[in-house]
């Protein structure tokens, strides 16, 4: 069953992707649907009959496809294991996946690529389980490497244009800068272990092998890949670019799957994590820091898609938090909700997006809430969740976060946090006002919006309003349900309730002063940002770390290909091989002169070839005269 | 009458036959020289037989001869043949094999 799961979408990928070039001209939108959406299906139901057993108490479950390289102490087998984590995050990967895929066969049916799109989409789920499910960190790194290519695939999907190629480039290069680190964690892992075995348990039992300062350095370059893979800083530039894909690519791969991949591998992990907490706290301070500095952005940016690409680096940030600090299960427990809420901002954004003729920019919307009612609602129920308003969602998995930060008496991290929850509410609600209220800037018709996008929206919006109960903390009743759940190694604070109900407060405080101002700025007149003070054009500008990164990394990559091209290699290079051609020109030009097409010199060359030989003959016989 | 003047004489008619050769560009004259050297390799023969009492010797030469009488024939044709083409027997002028410049 765990390898039918895994198995399942890479065998549907591939028939679409043959019945696609096949015929790429054949308008087949039942068949790829079913079979697109059919596996999802088929996967989702798996998963969830799975973590149902677990919840039921089935121990940890492994198997084994066929052992796949053999070398010495190198024994990698394809190996899937099932424990909680990894059912956990199954089952809201496939569940949230299969309405995407829902939504996605009404986004994009009238594209003319559809049955690549679902061919890729199909791949995309399959990588990711492999991802979560591996059994040692070499499968993982496998559905790493895969999420990153079909990531890349699908930002390029629209590769008409050649912005587009070139975001899909930015990616797929920033994520191999992370992914360098990774690999070289992942071998020193190996190196250190010294052949007690590689799977995720045997790791976990001789960690004590491994010396302190080996392990920071591992746990170090394992999160370098995390940076890459989950956009934080230094390596998130490519997620904005990112969202030049198709809507429903941006809601499953950039905000609710791929991109929390980098979370998934520090729970993973926290057997290393746990033994280094110098990293754990390098970890949140880039989290902390990621988390603020994309919610100033944020702030200021009118492109809707951008605005919540922002906000999902944003998020990692509090998921980076929270698995630095140790509350390895709030950080599980976050993305679990932002899973939720974010498929849906971005579902919701697609649909408006759609519904406004292809228009991206929030200034050019405006009071569509009563013309996209449904959309509305839920959209607004997301913001809700996002900005941390109890009992959404959101609330109670960033609370946990907040209270973890305060309570391990972090108290930077915890005030950049929360000021950055406030800066999450002004900027969630700011987009909702500037697009469903403020005044109309199109009369045009909305296009008609298919019921596969819309229902997916509500069955989200339970989600986002419920999940959060899953986790409710010491002060709201302690049920902490997934917590006890999965089971990780997680560092326990204890807070007095009265800290806790304050810390809560504090923070609705935060989500309802960002919204109030939202509201007073941009719910009646809205007005594109202007560049007109001096920290308004360099927040406007994002900082200009494009342009740094431009000078920094790109400009001095250019000229040193230059200088390699235009000068070292005709100059040099070709230089010695245009010299090995002149002495042969030369030599050649000296032998000529004796194949003069004269016979009887010829014939005289003959005579001294014979002589020669005879002499030696003479000589060799030993002759003498 | 020692057998060491025969070798010389034969050593002399091989060299002035092959000097012939290298620096004549007469085609007659090459084709002479070559007789010459064949003849004295002849000479080689029948000395050497006479000397070691040996039959062999002569009867390579009296083959030898026939050889010789069968080359001239193809070599006299071959010289024809190439005056009719080209009016001339100066070996220098046929250089048909020559790279073109």
């Amino acid at each position: 069953m765990l390898n039918l799961i895994v198995v399942l979408p890479f065998i549907s990928a591939l028939l679409m992707a043959l019945l696609y070039l096949q015929n790429t001209e054949a308008k087949r939108y039942w068949l790829y649907t079913i079979i697109g959406v059919g596996t999802a299906l088929l996967i989702t139901l798996l998963s969830l009959t799975l973590l149902y057993n677990a919840i039921n108490g089935m121990p940890t479950l492994h198997t084994t496809l066929f052992t796949w390289i053999r070398l010495g102490d190198l024994d990698i087998k394809l190996a899937f294991m099932a424990d909680r984590l990894s059912l956990v995050m199954i089952g809201f990967i496939t569940f949230i996946g299969s309405l995407i895929h829902i939504y996605a066969a009404g986004y994009m049916k009238d594209d003319e690529a559809y049955g690549k799109f679902f061919s890729y989409f199909n791949l995309f789920m399959g990588s990711m389980l492999l991802l979560v499910l591996g059994d040692n960190p070499i499968i993982m790194f496998i559905g790493w490497e895969l999420v990153g290519v079909c990531s890349y695939l699908l930002i390029g999907f629209y590769h008409h244009e050649s912005a587009n190629i070139k975001a899909a480039n930015k990616a797929f290069m920033l994520n191999r800068v992370g992914d360098f680190g990774f690999i070289m964690g992942i071998s020193l892992l190996f190196i250190a272990l010294e052949g007690h075995g590689f799977s995720f348990n045997a790791i976990e039992e001789n960690i004590s092998l491994i010396s302190t300062p080996m392990l920071t350095l591992i746990g170090f370059l394992l999160f370098v890949g995390a940076m890459g893979k989950s956009a934080q800083i230094p390596l998130y530039v490519w997620l904005p670019d990112a969202m030049a894909g198709p809507t429903p690519v941006s809601a499953l791969i950039h905000a609710a799957t791929m991109v929390t991949a980098g979370v998934y591998m520090v729970a993973r992990f926290s057997f290393v994590y746990i033994q280094v907490p110098d990293v754990g706290l390098f970890i949140a301070s880039i989290g902390a820091a990621s988390a603020l500095l994309a919610a100033i952005i944020a702030s200021y940016q009118s492109d809707i898609k951008k605005i919540l690409a922002y906000s999902t680096m944003s998020q990692l940030g509090y998921m980076f938090i929270a698995v630095g600090l140790g509350a390895y299960s709030s950080g599980i427990f976050h993305v679990l909700t932002h899973a939720f809420f974010k498929a849906l901002l971005f579902m919701g954004a697609g649909a408006v997006i759609i519904a406004m003729h292809h228009e991206q920019n929030i200034f050019k919307m405006g009071n569509l809430k009563k013309r996209l009612k449904l959309v509305y609602i839920t959209m607004f129920i997301a913001t809700l969740a996002i900005s941390g308003i109890p009992p959404f969602a959101g609330f109670f998995s960033k609370d946990a976060i907040l209270v973890t930060a305060f309570a391990s008496q972090h108290y930077i991290i915890w005030g950049v946090a929360s000021l950055t929850a406030g800066l999450t509410a002004f900027y969630m609600f700011r987009l909702l006002f500037i697009v469903f209220h403020g005044e109309a800037k199109s009369q045009k018709t909305l296009q008609y919006l298919p019921r596969s996008m819309t229902y997916p929206l509500v069955v989200l919006a339970f989600g986002s309003t419920f999940a959060g109960f899953l986790g409710l903390g010491e002060g709201y009743g302690n049920s902490q349900l997934i917590n006890t759940f999965l089971q990780l190694p997680d560092l326990h604070h204890h807070l007095s309730h009265a800290t806790e109900y304050m810390l809560g407060a504090m923070s609705v405080f935060f989500a309802l002063f960002g919204m109030t101002l939202a509201y007073i700025m941009f719910a009646h007149k809205t007005q594109e940002p202007q560049a007109d003070s001096f920290v308004k054009r360099v927040i406007i500008k994002k900082f200009y770390v494009d342009e740094v990164y431009e000078t920094l990394f790109i400009k001095p990559l250019l000229l040193l290909s230059h200088f390699i091209a235009k000068v070292l290699d005709p100059k040099l290079f070709d230089g010695i091989i245009q010299l090995s051609i002149f002495i042969y020109i030369g030599l050649s030009i000296r032998f000529r002169k004796l194949q003069n097409a004269k016979v009887h010199f010829y014939a005289l060359y003959f005579l001294l070839g014979l002589s020669f030989m005879s002499l030696y003959l003479l000589y060799k016989l030993g002759v003498t005269l | 009458m020692t057998p060491n003047l025969f070798f010389l004489l034969a050593s002399l008619l091989f060299s002035i036959g092959l000097v012939g050769v290298v620096s004549r560009r007469n085609l007659f004259v090459v084709y002479m020289s070559i007789e010459l050297m064949l003849s004295s390799v002849n000479l080689v023969f029948a000395t050497l037989s006479r000397l070691l009492g040996d039959a062999g010797g002569s009867t390579m030469a009296i083959l030898l001869i026939a050889v010789i009488a069968a080359e001239a024939a193809l070599f006299l044709a071959i010289i024809i043949h190439l005056y009719r083409q080209s009016k001339t027997l100066d070996s220098d002028l046929f250089s048909d094999l020559k790279e073109r410049t």
